[in-house]
């Protein structure tokens, strides 16, 4: 395959980008995304030229690291993650624009590499339940309904990789955030802080600049592990009963 | 210069001092009594450097914040979460015997030891099986969703071919969730300020005063900026070394720095050639491959692995027909059949592959072929079992696996050896510890499915907190050390004079052409079977490509700057030292053991000969210089409980 | 022991509200859902329009005098429109609000450009803008008669009729209530999923309930000066 990619290239923060033109060939449809990436940058590094800095690592889907908008969609066309996307999804004599996530909260720190350090002040606010080493009881001490588990489960799939942010036309971190306040809310363990939970969560999302949300449901759309739009709703109601609890107290 | 290297003297014997005598069940009781305390008040006086936010690195500065010590601690993602340990599939085991099954701390402990081949402390290995329950009720408590039956208890599994279920899972994502526990717990941590989280920021060197552990030298990667970190104590969380391979299950940025560097600076490195090759990974397709997957090992069960009895035979599977097709495991090991161990079975298929009986492109592919599982269950069955799997499947290759059969190629998944460490996870280097998969200890020459978890959690959350109060305790008052010191200034200027040459090469080969040049080496001569011949040849070739390397080496862009060329090419220099100290472990083990095979040494029947009498030891080797003959020095393994034994599964 | 502890004192329950994006947004679909209860109910009246000048007329005086002799005459009136005062100021301020900040969050735009969402959401901002114009044209041509053409006060019917009577009145009219329309149909979904209505289960029926929503008030508004334009209603 011969591709035309069209890639947003900037050399630190304080720089501006540009989308920059470059040829790629003999692009095999069995690689992947990441893989093509490799190959246009094992050619720059031999021209001479700076290659293009991109965040990877595990290359199977579940690390989060992977961060591209491909044709305008976080993660590309198909729903998953970048380093499993293949280039078959394309064909041969495309152009292919790759961009960075896009949102104040997460800054280009260089080409497509953003900086994601948001996400973890929002789960230091917050998102984790407090059971210092040593102190945990017995792990049948507490049965927890199979569908409670399934629930925290399916929340807990969150990988932290920022799609919902990028695709989010207000730049919001709605689904990030609500996908772990409902992961440990609906755990027995997580009831005791389920409220300062939500509300501490809800205040760090608002301080680090991310948007409202306006529930257009893009993030449900880009999120590569299907975290469900109703994730949203249910956050909305943890809050709305944290404040009517716990306001002013 | 390769003769010189493998002339490698034997130094002193080595011995764990640490494991109290005495019954083996109570000796982690009797070492946590011993051991010295820390005054709770004096905690935060104490500077504690952790590398690495894995299971292990994460629990351990975790737990140690919580403490009340003060946490320096490092990772190279973007953030603590990322750590590799999230993409580990199957499980966690735990003697908790939930189902009246037979199982037991002693039954955990003899699976894993004699599951090592032999090659494992038995005090170290007896303190895993009895922290691993109290793991699970850890996890549990920080809210990592398990799967549970429909009255809410905890679910468990059988795991490759162990006969109780003591296997803990969350789905197919236990990784992610245990770590994801651990990395909350680290995140309350920060919040509350015990905790100095330094993300994207890769440990370079060790600093050493006095042959003591005192700090770190680091490198921001988004600036470039060169950094130094004093502590009281060090402790390495930074994972195993199969990127060594190029090809591997690891994550891309997983690498052998960290310990490389500190066994530089004094501790030994033990069983280097102790590597796991998993028998069902999804083969590369071709010079562009830049990682491997690994699929779960649950595929065997219901799974028939085969390839075409004749050579070269390129037709696809549908039309080759039954009698020409070699269901070579079911016909080399009747009793065990496609369900052999994972070194087995990724033998045979190396062997019928080397035959030219592979199939796919190049060759390198068995069969893995579920035709029959789904005449006798049901498609829909099939579906419901490995439905998330073959879906990962189809992904990746874009073939049905309900139509044709998959195609299946071993990968090194896993690295036992490591930096040797004492009972108390202390190397040879005071101050410095090794936790998780950087160290050698308790997986002996093969690691147990779903123990790896357990290893670095039981690591990070309870031995190592345990421990290493013992040894501030007995150096409470150390010297200050800043940059004016001349071991942390030497530090400092070997880590800029190895960047600084890097990237003054502007030689024509991009750091990814050595490492896949070196990670074939290694596969071919190191891999999965290895022989005098291939290793010496390896040897030879090893200080060649060094040599070649800092010649031709291209790294473009600065020091100063985000350059991830900089940072895979830093990570290479320290592979082509390593590989050859693989290479040399790999040729003085003149046995099979686990996961390293010897041709030499098998049984008539073509299995894996142990040779105790000779081998019966952990080899720890001593850094003496590039190029150099290491030290080996030799730690005598006693079996006081379970005793070796030939396994036999023909 | 270092021990993360929360103890800070929390800020009112009004200042927690007022300063998040979710407190906002909640007020947002409260107020939202009172302009929405009074939309049904004004549809509802205006349909009265359809039994004559007599009892449209009527049913205005009526209103006016609604909850008499409790309260004085209007009183009823000057409570509605108090509170959906509030209910307007709330909703805009909050919109416009949350919007500056929703486009701060994302100051550079996608090169590769793709739509997004549907039509309903994208619409909401412009949408909620041309309503606000609406309003103040429609009480300036139907409360306070100011640019209405007949201008006769106490004759709701008579002025009803003048204003569909001309070209630009029905075309404001009718655009104005396509806005409502669409406007309704994300909103009212959008303000259960806010208020945490939402679940999965419910997703279906409070769709279908927001379009149907959105569609019987369109036809009950468009119903009036079709009627006139047609001469149904004369």
């Amino acid at each position: 395959m011969r591709l035309n990619l069209r890639v947003w290239r900037q050399q630190n923060p304080d720089t501006p980008g540009a989308m920059v033109t470059y040829e790629v060939d003999g692009i095999s449809r069995d690689m992947s995304f990441l893989e093509m990436l490799d190959t246009l940058n094992e050619d720059l590094i031999l021209r001479g030229e700076d290659p293009v800095a991109f965040d990877h690592d595990c290359r199977e889907g579940i690390c989060g690291a992977c961060s591209l908008v491909i044709n305008g969609d976080a993660h590309g066309p198909e729903r998953t993650t970048t380093c499993q996307l293949h280039m078959r999804s394309f064909a041969d004599g495309d152009t292919i624009d790759v961009e960075p996530w896009r949102a104040a909260a997460f800054p280009v720190v260089k080409d497509l590499v953003v900086d994601r350090g948001a996400f973890d002040r929002i789960i230091q606010a917050g998102g984790y339940i407090t059971a210092p080493t040593g102190s945990a009881p017995e792990a049948h001490a507490t049965a927890v309904p199979k569908a409670d588990a399934d629930s925290a489960f399916e929340h807990a799939e969150c990988i932290g990789c920022g799609a919902c942010v990028a695709a989010c036309p207000n730049g919001s971190a709605m689904l990030f955030t609500s996908a772990k306040v409902n992961h440990l809310n609906v755990l027995p363990q997580g009831s005791p802080e389920r409220e300062t939970r939500v509300l501490d969560m809800v205040a760090a999302m608002d301080d680090e600049g991310f948007g409202g949300c306006t529930l257009t449901g893009e993030c449900a759309t880009a999120c590569p592990k299907g975290i469900p739009m109703p994730s949203i709703a249910a956050m909305n109601r943890e809050w709305l009963r944290a404040v009517r609890k716990h306001g002013g107290s | 210069m390769s003769t010189d290297y493998a002339h490698y003297a034997t130094g002193e014997p080595i011995a764990d001092t640490k494991a109290p005598e005495g019954p083996i069940a109570e000796r982690w009781d009797r070492r946590r009594f011993e051991a010295k305390l820390v005054n709770p008040a004096n905690r935060r006086k104490h500077t504690i450097i952790v590398v690495g936010t894995g299971l292990a690195g994460g629990a351990a500065g975790a737990t140690l914040a919580e403490q009340g010590y003060h946490v320096v601690q490092f990772c190279f993602s973007d953030s603590p979460r990322r750590a590799h340990s999230i993409a580990a599939q199957g499980g966690i085991n735990a003697a908790k015997n939930y189902r009246n099954d037979g199982d037991s701390v002693h039954r955990l402990f003899y699976d894993t030891v004699k599951g090592g081949d032999f090659r494992a402390r038995e005090s170290n290995v007896h303190r895993l099986a009895q922290i691993s329950v109290e793991i699970i009720d850890q996890c549990v408590a920080q809210g990592v969703p398990f799967a549970r039956e429909y009255g809410g208890l905890l679910d468990t599994r059988s795991f490759g071919g162990v006969q109780v279920s003591r296997t803990f899972y969350a789905r197919g994502q236990t990784g992610q969730q245990l770590l994801l526990g651990a990395y909350q717990a680290l995140s309350r941590q920060i919040a509350a300020g015990n905790v100095e989280m330094h993300a994207r920021t890769e440990m370079l060197d060790l600093i050493t005063v006095d042959g003591v552990a005192r700090g770190i030298v680091a490198r921001d990667l988004v600036t470039g900026k060169i950094s130094t970190h004093y502590a009281d104590a060090v402790v390495l969380a930074s994972g195993g070394y199969g990127n060594v391979f190029y090809l591997s299950t690891n994550a891309m940025n997983s690498n052998a720095t960290a310990v490389w560097r500190a066994h530089r600076r004094g501790a030994y490195f033990a069983n280097p050639c102790f590597t796991q090759i998993h028998p069902t990974c999804i083969p590369r397709t071709g010079e562009h491959q830049s990682k491997l997957t690994l699929m779960s090992e649950s595929l065997r069960n219901d799974g028939r692995i085969w390839v075409p009895k004749a050579q070269g035979d390129t037709r696809p599977a549908a039309e080759i027909p039954e009698d020409e097709r070699d269901y070579y495991l079911e016909r080399i090991y009747p009793s065990f059949g496609n369900l052999v161990p994972r070194d087995i079975a990724s033998r045979a298929a190396k062997n019928v592959c080397d035959e030219g009986r592979g199939v796919g492109p190049g060759g390198q592919g068995v069969y893995l072929d579920f035709a029959d599982a789904i005449r006798r269950m049901g498609r829909d069955k099939v579906a419901e079992k490995y439905g998330n799997l073959f879906e990962m499947y189809e992904r990746i290759t874009a073939e049905n696996p309900y139509e044709v059969p998959m195609r299946i190629y071993p990968a090194v998944h896993y690295t036992m050896g490591g930096l040797w460490v004492d009972y108390d996870l202390q190397t040879t280097v005071p101050g410095l510890f090794a936790i998780g998969e950087a160290n050698f200890s308790d997986h002996g020459a093969n690691r147990l499915g779903a123990s790896a978890l357990m290893q670095g959690l039981g690591d990070g959350y309870f031995v190592l907190p345990s421990t290493i109060n013992d040894y501030l305790a007995r150096h409470p008052h150390r010297t200050a050390v800043d940059d004016g010191h001349p071991e942390a200034a030497a530090a400092v200027r070997e880590v800029r004079a190895c960047l600084a040459k890097l990237l003054a090469v502007d030689g024509d080969r991009t750091p990814d052409s050595f490492h896949r040049e070196i990670g074939e080496l290694m596969w071919e001569y190191c891999g999965m079977s290895r022989t005098e011949e291939g290793l010496r040849k390896a040897l030879a070739r090893i200080p060649e490509i060094r040599e070649e390397f800092w010649r031709r080496i291209k790294v473009p862009g600065r020091g100063e700057e985000f350059n991830q060329s900089l940072e895979k090419a830093n990570r290479i220099v320290d592979y082509l030292e390593l590989a050859e100290l693989m290479c040399l472990d790999a040729l003085h083990r003149a046995e099979s053991c686990g996961g390293h095979f010897r041709e030499e040494s098998q049984t008539p029947d073509g299995e894996a000969a142990r040779r105790d009498e000779e081998f019966g030891y952990a080899a720890a080797w001593e850094y003496r210089g590039t190029g150099a003959a290491p030290v080996l020095h030799k730690e005598d393994l006693v079996f006081e409980y379970v005793h070796p034994t030939q396994r036999s599964y023909a | 022991m270092a021990l993360a502890t929360r103890t800070g004192r929390r800020p009112s329950t009004t200042r927690t509200l007022w300063d998040s994006t979710v407190g906002k947004k909640s007020v947002m679909a409260v107020s939202g859902l009172i302009m929405l209860g009074y939309l049904v109910v004004h549809m509802l009246g205006n349909l009265k329009i359809f039994f004559g000048a007599d009892e449209f007329n009527g049913y205005a005086h009526w209103l006016r005098t609604l909850g008499s002799p409790f309260l004085h005459h209007e009183w009823a009136l000057w409570i509605v429109r108090v509170v959906l005062l509030a209910a307007v100021a709330g909703h805009a301020v909050s919109a416009y609000q949350l919007s500056r900040r929703d486009i701060k969050a994302r100051p550079v735009k996608y090169a590769h450009k793709r739509r997004r969402a549907s039509y309903a959401t994208r619409t909401m901002r412009w949408g909620g803008i041309i309503l606000a114009l609406f309003i103040v044209w429609h009480l300036l041509d139907l409360t306070t008669l100011t640019v209405n053409e007949r201008a006769w006060a106490g004759h709701p019917y008579q002025n009803v009729l003048a204003t569909f009577s001309t070209w630009y009145g029905n075309t404001i009219y009718i655009v104005a209530m396509a806005a409502v329309g669409l406007h309704v149909r994300h909103g009212f979904w959008s303000a259960a999923q806010t208020l945490g209505a939402g679940n999965a289960r419910r997703d279906r029926t409070l769709k279908f309930l927001a379009n149907a929503l959105a569609l019987v008030l369109f036809a009950g508004f468009v119903s009036v000066p079709v009627a006139v334009m047609t001469g149904v209603v004369s």
